[in-house]
């Protein structure tokens, strides 16, 4: 355990004194927040929605800020490939699954950390936070996409040997992860095949439980949300410790 | 006792063999130098026994320890420094010190006592709150031996220690390293392509040539192979004069390269007069003499009959093919 916070801390130290990246991250989702939010909270309604569309949209951006932070903070790991501080860690007498794991939770951290900022600036544009359970379960949700997204990361990363292929994945698997999702619109008023479409992406359940969280209200039971989170947690997991085992410098 | 035993070893990359049958010893409290030029199979060597990369075949131990069942022995009885920097830029020397006592789970009183020790003996310690991207290239490769030597190794992998530095700071390392070996007693393999760098650290050297070791012994005894000194003579008509000079009794070895001869012997200064002459006498032109005590790059040459440049450039245009191949 002692390894694991050893790695922790390593990445938390790194991710507070960025104070650049911290801020570049927070400029996508808070301009996407602001633009879309404003722009059509005046010409879209959703029933039942007391908040109107910024309301709507406002955990859906938390979520995008946790995702990015988190795969960001996985692949990561290509630097210290690059820059030749992993084989340092992997040289010590410790297991790949430690050196896995402390790197998992402190990419988690860091993701949490950047959706609480989002958060809080939110309350200043109307969000309301009602109930203190309902606040508990948005940041447990949080941390279920922050953990299982840096593993996927980790994975990508263990696959890849410099940065080249980053575009390639933020384009092609996280924008569509992200777009896919119900973060930007309800999923219920899709047609019947575009639905099942955001029911396969898995962030949508963490969208949607950080809504449940926040705003008392959600498309999918938040029970649901939690088991298919948990499990696809529990698989990124297992998929990017059995990939960085195989990794080799 | 041995710190590093070694026997067979074999490492092939698809049908590139880097590491073929190697074998050696090293004794415990000896400071042992793999010489050879880029690509010759030191660092291979290195990755292997230190459990970073699986041997095809053979075994080898590392402090009695075998590094293909019993890696996590074998990790903690080694410090290493890499051929690449491996700190972390954005942490402070202090903080890079502390990960890794952390790693190999040293106690918080006595890891915070040795960092700060160490740090001295490396002279750091004034700056052990900077960041290590404010660091020059010397001062990282001794902060870097500083943390291989946090967790008290019996054995220390050097991996081309001085590479890139200054002549200074070269020197000031190498000062440290002969301390460490004396004062610490810590057996020290370390790997390079300097000449001098050898002759002047280390007990005994091997000489490593595509993945063979090719000569073993001190620096003393291979130089004195050579026969005492070296002449090395350039002329175009080298053919001829090897043909007349060669059965000189004084010569104990003669080879003719691309375009200048080596002869090895003893007391050149005496006999040097006797080859200008017999080669004026058979009007052989010579372009420039020199005579030198032997280096290992003599002995490098002596026993792969190529210098270590030559062997340099070939091996970089292999690897480039392969890396050509595999994309």
């Amino acid at each position: 355990m002692d390894i694991v916070y050893t790695i922790w801390l390593r990445n938390v130290k790194r991710y507070v004194r960025s104070k650049s990246r911290m801020l570049g991250s927070l400029g996508m989702p808070l301009f996407l927040l602001l633009v879309l939010g404003f722009g059509l909270d005046s010409v879209v309604t959703l029933p039942g929605m007391e908040q109107g569309y910024i309301g709507f949209i406002m955990p859906g951006i938390i979520s995008m800020s946790v995702l990015f932070t988190s795969v960001f903070a996985g692949i990561q790991i290509i630097w210290d490939k690059q820059f030749g501080f992993l084989k340092e860690t992997l040289v010590a007498p410790v297991s790949r699954l430690e050196i896995m794991l402390g790197q998992t939770f402190g990419g988690a951290t860091t993701a949490v950390i950047q959706g609480l900022i989002i958060l809080v600036l939110s309350l200043f544009i109307g969000l309301e936070i009602t109930s203190i359970p309902g606040f508990a379960i948005a940041i447990m949700f949080m941390l279920l996409i922050g953990i299982s997204f840096t593993a996927f990361g980790i994975a990508i990363a263990s696959r890849m040997d410099d940065m080249h292929g980053f575009q390639l994945i933020m384009n092609f698997v996280i924008f569509p992860i992200f777009g896919l999702s119900g973060a930007l619109f309800p999923i219920d008023s899709l047609p019947s095949w575009a639905r099942s479409l955001t029911l396969l992406d898995p962030l949508t359940y963490g969208v949607e439980g950080i809504r449940y969280g926040l705003l008392g209200t959600s498309q999918v039971d938040p029970a649901v949300s939690f088991m298919v989170l948990s499990g696809f947690t529990v698989f990124m997991v297992f998929v990017g410790s059995y990939l960085f085992r195989k990794i080799s410098i | 006792m041995y710190a590093i035993t070694v026997e067979d070893l074999v490492k092939k990359f698809g049908d590139f063999t880097a590491v073929n049958n190697l074998s050696f010893n090293i004794e415990s409290g000896e400071v042992f130098g793999l010489l050879g030029p880029n690509g010759a199979g030191k660092t291979t060597t290195i990755s292997m026994l230190s459990t970073m990369l699986k041997p095809t075949s053979g075994n080898a131990s590392v402090n009695g320890f075998d590094i293909r069942t019993n890696e996590d022995d074998v990790r903690k009885s080694i410090g290493i420094v890499f051929q690449d920097q491996s700190l972390d830029e954005e942490l402070t020397a202090y903080e890079n010190m502390d990960f890794h006592g952390r790693l190999y789970r040293i106690p918080k009183n006595v890891r915070q006592k040795k960092i700060i020790e160490l740090l001295e003996l490396v002279e750091l310690d004034d700056k052990k709150d900077n960041l290590v991207k404010t660091y020059s290239g010397g001062m990282r490769r001794r902060l870097e031996i500083a943390r291989g030597l946090l967790h008290e190794p019996k054995v220390l992998f050097l991996d081309e220690p001085t590479l890139g530095l200054d002549p200074q700071t070269r020197n000031h390392l190498w000062d440290y390293i002969e301390k460490l070996n004396k004062e610490k007693g810590i057996t020290i393999i370390l790997t390079t392509h300097y000449m001098e760098e050898a002759d002047k650290l280390c007990h005994r050297v091997a000489i490593v040539d595509r993945g063979q070791i090719i000569a073993l012994d001190t620096s003393e005894k291979l130089k004195n192979d050579i026969g005492g000194d070296v002449i090395t003579i350039v002329s175009q008509q080298k053919d001829d004069l090897y043909s007349i000079i060669r059965s000189l009794s004084e010569i104990k070895s003669i080879e003719v390269h691309d375009n200048f001869i080596t002869i090895g012997l003893q007391n050149a200064e005496k006999h040097v007069a006797k080859i200008v002459t017999m080669a004026s006498e058979n009007g052989i032109t010579i372009e420039s003499l020199s005579i030198h005590k032997p280096t290992l790059e003599d002995v490098f040459l002596h026993f792969t009959g190529r210098t270590i440049r030559e062997e340099e450039a070939s091996t970089k245009d292999k690897m480039r093919m392969m890396m050509k191949g595999r994309r």
